[in-house]
């Protein structure tokens, strides 16, 4: 049985739509990112978990008990706030067992899981420190271990590492994964950044204007976007418009050229999505579907790579990548010469 | 670093200004003479003169009870207005509200000292009471006047701590009463400190609104030194400004340092 | 349960704030009556009585009070922004470690005591105070001058009773200033003194209105310092409605005189209360 059910959920601010029918289910010891632009509804959604927002209609079920009257506090569930919401007038040990007073653990045994958590963290020596003497990595780390020490089967995490500057954020994500593994709690973490979203989750679930667009494994998603807004958030495909040219390939004007999939692109597609990195530059003209060719307008180096703008022959502008090992890549202004595989090519529903 | 000199001129003048009189003053409330340039030698006589009048003594003993009911009854009532302005969503009435709440604020004396002793006549030719003004009716007007000036200090400090503690706190299994005992009250301590203080200023300096609410049976402080000082200077008022200073400078570092100790113990609020 | 926050202090405003106002000017439409107390408030038999409004209007004594009163209050306003404005400089340009010392010292002598305060300046202006007792040592008066009781003396004691209600806001909106600001100017091409009168003069300005309005919102209906410094012809609104009340019990003239002065400062109280919202 699934941990947490959402069914139906309707959330409205005013005249714009939090939450529109959302249905979602989280599944024990699953580690699900919910990815969005801002307003997607995503916070809203973490919001009518933890209890803070009240749904208008749907419901919402915990390991199969619809919670929606229970207040927040008497939620099995803990929540890590995106500016983390140290108390600051409580040390680090304060703020930790803070939710274990409230539950009137003993005090020999509040202790002992204090400074359990505060290992798990790795913050020994900082329990009597005052939240405004720490770092934002350490605050972080307080905010997981006070939202951690009260053992919840459901942990929501509200942009954790948003606060973090990059180069601690890959590695406090890590360390993220492997305290879900370690204490097996269901994560449900909002982002806004497909990298943090793909490298962390088992599932990614994508929200668009508080609808749930796609749920599925990460490479899944990656690989296969069923939408463009799916396509053009996660790794920047190209989202190429067009018709389907009733023979099962898509005519796209764009490229001046017919694309094909793996299969015959059935009646319903809007569109194709095809990864920069997945087109490949060609000596010479190809014939035929899946090639065309342009005039690189800007080049960009990358580091592992270097990205080309190509304006197409049909006057689309494609994102196409050049990887270092296939040479220098071509100057501004030459005419480069496109093709992709079939397998490259994803019709797109909406 | 050019203008420096002209702006610590302007200052050094307005504090002296502000200081020489009162200072002046106060270091002859200790002469045993009366006469200005003339120091009649170091003398306690206008302190125990003061410490003699028995009406003096019984007004200050009167206002400070006011003072100290007025001054808490501020900090609730002006704590739930400010927690209501900061943290009440929209209600209905919501600018009324606010409108009432500031309008203390900018009354004059006279003003808000008739409009409340109207009230409590047409409040007693009703109800019977207050059948007698006095140190009731002083508390109640001060204490309207003090919950405007502590509703505030509240509001603002509520402003700036951020309501996510309180989410928070419940997350963490606090009910609303709970989290509000256990993480808004301690982060608001200081500002209803500081919003207590001044309502209790407000009340031991205020003569106007005090003059008119009252009735024979409740004279304070400033009434009494108001009426000395329409008849003249005596040099128990300077002695009294003595009196005051000290517990004010007293009252006022205690205050700093309690701050800076809180400041220690606790960083500064979010 | 849950609304009880929000009820009682509700209930107090309406009981301790807008019933009193309502009351106030209910009776300045009423007739004065004989016996406790001494009105009868409108409708009960008699009607409105528009006569303490007409007396304001007609009466050129009253008129000159309230003109007294904006004057007065006009004048300590200007000079309280004009010693406010150096010294809100100097706390801002002051060094870190001094600035909590030097706003103490502007802000205790609010803690000394409004009345004492006002004591010392009796004793510094009266024939045989500080200023007349030098004046006749160094021979240059031969009487002494009469300072207390004066036009001079009561702006005096207004100024240096207002004077920190005006160096506050000047500061705080002088500390908010980025000094980077004048740099800027100064990168430009502006001195000193000009990048001075070009951008942290204007930028100041909402900080100057709003000190004034807060000097003279409370002066136009003080009744103290007129009454304790002040020469007898000082009769300003606030020393008028208070003589109306406790000498003549006139009441429904008093209220009356109430009401114009509420009418009086709406406009100055609005535009206060909108410069503050705007920060």
């Amino acid at each position: 049985m699934a941990l947490l059910s959402l069914r139906g959920l309707v959330k409205r601010f005013g005249d714009t739509v939090a939450l529109d029918h959302l249905d979602l289910d989280v599944a024990p010891g699953e580690f699900l990112t919910l990815l969005g632009g801002s307003g997607s509804g995503k916070s809203t959604l973490l919001r009518v978990v933890a209890g803070f927002e009240t749904a208008e209609s749907g419901a919402v079920l915990l390991e199969g008990r619809d919670i929606a009257a229970v207040p927040p506090h008497a939620r099995p569930l803990n929540m890590m706030f995106q500016s983390y919401a140290l108390f600051p007038h409580l040390s680090v040990a304060g703020n930790v067992a803070y939710g274990l007073k409230r539950d009137d653990v003993p005090r020999a045994e509040r202790d002992r899981r204090v400074a359990e958590a505060l290992a798990l963290v790795r913050l020994q020596g900082f329990e009597r420190r005052l939240p405004y003497r720490l770092s934002g990595g350490q605050k972080q780390r307080v905010a997981l271990a006070r939202a951690l020490v009260k053992r919840p089967r459901l942990l929501l995490l509200d942009e954790p590492l948003g606060a973090l500057d990059a180069n601690l954020r890959e590695r406090t994500g890590f360390e993220l994964r492997a305290l879900q593994r370690e204490t097996g709690a269901a994560f449900i973490m909002v982002t806004h950044d497909q990298n943090e979203a793909l490298a962390l989750a088992d599932r990614v679930a994508v929200l668009e204007a508080g609808r749930l667009v796609q749920a599925g494994p990460p490479r899944a998603v990656y690989e296969r976007p069923a939408t463009r807004f799916v396509a053009g958030f996660l790794g920047g495909a190209n989202v190429l418009e067009g018709q389907p040219d009733g023979a099962g390939g898509f005519d796209c004007p764009g490229l001046a050229a017919t694309l094909r999939a793996e299969a015959p692109v059935d009646r319903g597609t809007a569109a194709c999505a095809l990864r920069p990195e997945r087109i490949t530059l060609r000596p010479s003209p190809l014939a035929g579907a899946n090639a065309s060719q342009g005039v690189v307008e800007e080049v960009a180096f990358r580091g592992d790579d270097s990205l080309l703008l190509v304006r197409a022959a049909g006057g689309a502008l494609l994102r196409v990548g050049h990887a270092e090992e296939d040479g220098a890549p071509p100057p501004r202004g030459s005419t480069v010469h496109l093709a992709w595989e079939a397998a490259a090519v994803v019709p797109l529903r909406g | 670093m050019r203008r420096l000199p002209v702006a610590a001129l302007g200052l050094a003048l307005g504090l002296l200004f502000l200081w020489l009189p009162v200072l002046l003053l106060a270091a002859y409330a200790f002469s045993d003479a009366r006469i200005p340039f003339q120091w009649g030698g170091f003398s306690l006589r206008w302190f125990a003169a003061l410490a003699a009048n028995a009406r003096l003594i019984e007004a200050a003993l009167l206002s400070l009870r006011v003072a100290c009911g007025a001054a808490t009854l501020a900090v609730l009532l002006g704590g739930a207005i400010g927690w209501v302005l900061a943290r009440r969503g929209p209600f209905r009435g919501r600018a009324l509200f606010g409108a009432l709440a500031g309008t203390p604020l900018v009354l004059p004396d006279v003003v808000t000292g008739l409009s409340l002793l109207l009230f409590f006549v047409l409040l007693e030719g009703i109800t019977g009471w207050p059948a007698e003004r006095g140190a009731t009716t002083i508390l109640l007007a001060h204490a309207t006047i003090g919950a405007a000036y502590v509703a505030v200090l509240v509001q603002a400090r509520l402003a700036e701590i951020a309501p996510e503690l309180e989410d928070a706190a419940r997350d963490l299994g606090a009910s609303p009463p709970v989290a509000f005992a256990t993480i808004t009250l301690p982060l608001l301590a200081p500002s209803l400190v500081a919003g207590w203080l001044l309502a209790f200023t407000l009340s031991v300096d205020d003569v106007v609104v005090a003059s008119f609410v009252s009735g024979p049976a409740g004279t304070t402080l400033p009434m009494v030194v108001f009426s000395m000082l329409r008849l003249g200077l005596t040099p128990e008022v300077n002695a009294l400004a003595v009196v005051i200073l000290v517990l004010a400078a007293a009252l006022l570092a205690a205050g700093a340092l309690a701050l800076r100790l809180a400041r220690r113990r606790r960083g500064p609020a979010i | 349960m849950r609304r009880l926050p929000l009820l009682l202090p509700a209930l107090w405003l309406a009981l301790l704030v807008a019933v009193p106002l309502l009351v106030v000017v209910a009776l300045s439409v009423s007739f004065p009556a004989e016996g406790i107390p001494p009105f009868a408030l409108p409708g009960r038999a008699e009607g409105i009585n528009g006569e303490p409004f007409a007396l304001l209007l007609e009466d050129p004594f009253y008129r000159d009070a309230f003109l007294g009163a904006v004057l007065v209050a006009g004048g300590t306003g200007l000079l309280c922004l004009g010693l406010a404005f150096p010294m809100a400089l100097g706390l801002v340009r002051a060094a870190p470690r001094w600035r909590p010392l030097l706003l103490a010292l502007v802000l205790l002598p609010f803690w000394t005591g409004f009345l004492p305060r006002l004591g010392a300046w009796i004793g510094l202006l009266r024939d045989e105070g500080w200023i007349n007792t030098l004046l006749l040592g160094l021979g240059w008066i031969a009487a002494p001058l009469p300072l207390l009781y004066s036009w001079p003396a009561l702006f005096l004691g207004m100024t240096h009773a207002y004077l920190p209600f005006a160096v506050l806001p000047l500061y705080a909106s002088l500390s908010r200033l980025d000094p980077v600001l004048e740099e800027a100017a100064a990168d430009l091409g502006a001195t000193g003194p000009v990048a001075f009168l070009t951008v942290t003069l204007p930028l100041a300005l909402p900080g100057a209105a709003a000190a004034f309005l807060l000097v003279f919102i409370p002066a136009a209906g003080e009744y103290v310092i007129p009454e304790l410094l002040g020469p007898p012809s000082a009769q300003l609104v606030g020393r008028v409605l208070w003589g109306e009340f406790f000498q003549n019990r006139d009441w429904p003239v008093a209220a009356a005189l109430a009401v114009a002065l509420l009418v009086m400062l709406i406009i100055p109280i609005l535009l206060f209360q909108r410069l503050e919202a705007r920060r």
